[in-house]
């Protein structure tokens, strides 16, 4: 199997705008509606996820080519990829205590929420089943980072107005979120016609 | 904790605290294929067997589990389950599989099988906690089988793959884009709301 002839630096622009993996892959939806009530949290979260996508896709990348592939382990993939974000996001929350309190009093809480972020495990997986090369994926992994990121600012500014608007009760809290996120995805689709990448 | 009634358990996941209805939690791994009936029931019977199993496994060994492990160890039954699904795909249904792609290894951190797990198999006995896995699944079922339905028969016409609409319907592209999946969920759950809240008052 082959890697897709797209240039590293397409894919980047393709994950962050025209195939977003929150918008049009609906991955990392659960923490997305529950932290996007606050800009400040949603800021915290998104870097962070930026950062453990990054790491794990180059060290799922490295896992799958070199050991599961020629070892024909293929079958226990979930359960190593699933490992190895769970212990990229504890071996970063060690790093980043040490290194920077600061920043860890700011990311700290969200550091834990992302082992569970489906939004990582599915990036990971993407990467495996479309064959990319080493250079593809980490631009994939840290472009779709920014596209969470990019959409969790953008819905947290929204929500912020929406949230003083009078909304009919039913609709209140995750009705009325989901139906922002619909128009968002619709201003997204705008940016596919520049790019067509699946 | 008091062990509640198959019954309580029953009509608590199906309607009062659906899943998605109330909590919104675990679309992320299968609102993708909403867009066609057939992927959509797959997926969802796939969720309920995962949460069903890992509930019962969960619930038979928790005492032998230490806590501080035990988000680990539920990660790593859940995956085994899912590992299971996606074999027996691979095997019986091929093209299925295929189109399903990644989204069957997503079911892993499915925040429903999760919260199932910590909320409920933790502290209670194995066969109620089966049958909360399974009913809270079915709860996610059903309200996934509504979007789909909305989708597929506006999308494409068609009903598990069957032409029910006139020939000569015009079918609506965007209920095949990602942006409608969002509207009708939030339509669902607008509806379902005001439903539960006028019962409420009455």
């Amino acid at each position: 199997m082959n890697a897709p002839a797209l240039s590293p630096i397409v894919l980047l622009f393709a994950a962050v705008f025209t195939s977003n993996i929150l918008l049009s892959n609906f991955l990392g939806m659960c923490s997305f509606i529950s932290i996007s009530g606050n800009i400040k949290s949603s800021n915290g979260l998104g870097i962070a996820v930026i950062l453990v996508m990054t790491i794990s896709s180059a060290i799922n990348w490295f896992i799958d080519r070199f050991i599961m592939l020629p070892l024909g382990l293929g079958f226990l993939s979930f359960i190593v990829f699933i490992m190895v974000i769970a212990a990229t996001v504890q071996i970063l929350e060690m790093v980043i205590e040490r290194i920077s309190p600061a920043l860890y009093m700011a990311l700290g809480i969200f550091l834990p929420l992302i082992t569970v972020n489906c939004a990582i495990l599915g990036v990971v997986l993407f990467i495996q089943i479309r064959h990319y090369t080493f250079l593809q994926a980490l631009l994939f992994g840290f472009g779709s980072g920014v596209g969470w990121w990019l959409a969790i600012l953008a819905l947290a500014a929204i929500r912020a107005k929406v949230d003083k608007s009078p909304v009919p009760s039913g609709l209140k809290g995750p009705g009325i979120t989901l139906i922002t996120i619909g128009l968002m995805a619709m201003a997204f689709l705008g940016f596919s016609g520049m790019l067509a990448v699946q | 904790m008091n062990t509640p009634s198959f019954k309580q358990v029953t009509i608590r996941n199906l309607w009062s605290e659906n899943q998605i209805l109330i909590q919104v939690l675990g679309i992320c791994s299968t609102l993708a294929v909403t867009n066609n009936l057939i992927n959509t029931s797959i997926m969802a019977l796939g969720v309920v067997f995962t949460t069903g199993f890992s509930n019962l496994t969960i619930s038979s060994i928790k005492t032998l589990i230490p806590r501080k492990v035990r988000m680990i160890t539920q990660v790593l039954i859940i995956a085994f389950y899912v590992i299971v699904v996606d074999l027996v795909l691979r095997a019986f249904l091929p093209s299925v599989s295929r189109a399903l792609g990644p989204y069957v290894g997503l079911i892993i951190t499915n925040c429903i099988i999760m919260g199932r797990a910590e909320a409920f198999a933790q502290n209670q006995p194995p066969l109620i906690s089966f049958w909360d896995g399974v009913t809270a699944g079915a709860g996610y079922m059903a309200v996934l089988l509504v979007v789909a339905f909305i989708r597929e028969l506006l999308g494409f016409g068609s009903l598990y793959g069957f032409r029910v609409m006139p020939q000569g319907f015009p079918t609506w592209t965007i209920m095949l884009m990602a942006p409608s999946a969002f509207f009708i969920l939030g339509i669902v759950i607008w509806i379902a709301k005001s439903a539960m809240g006028r019962k409420k008052k009455a």
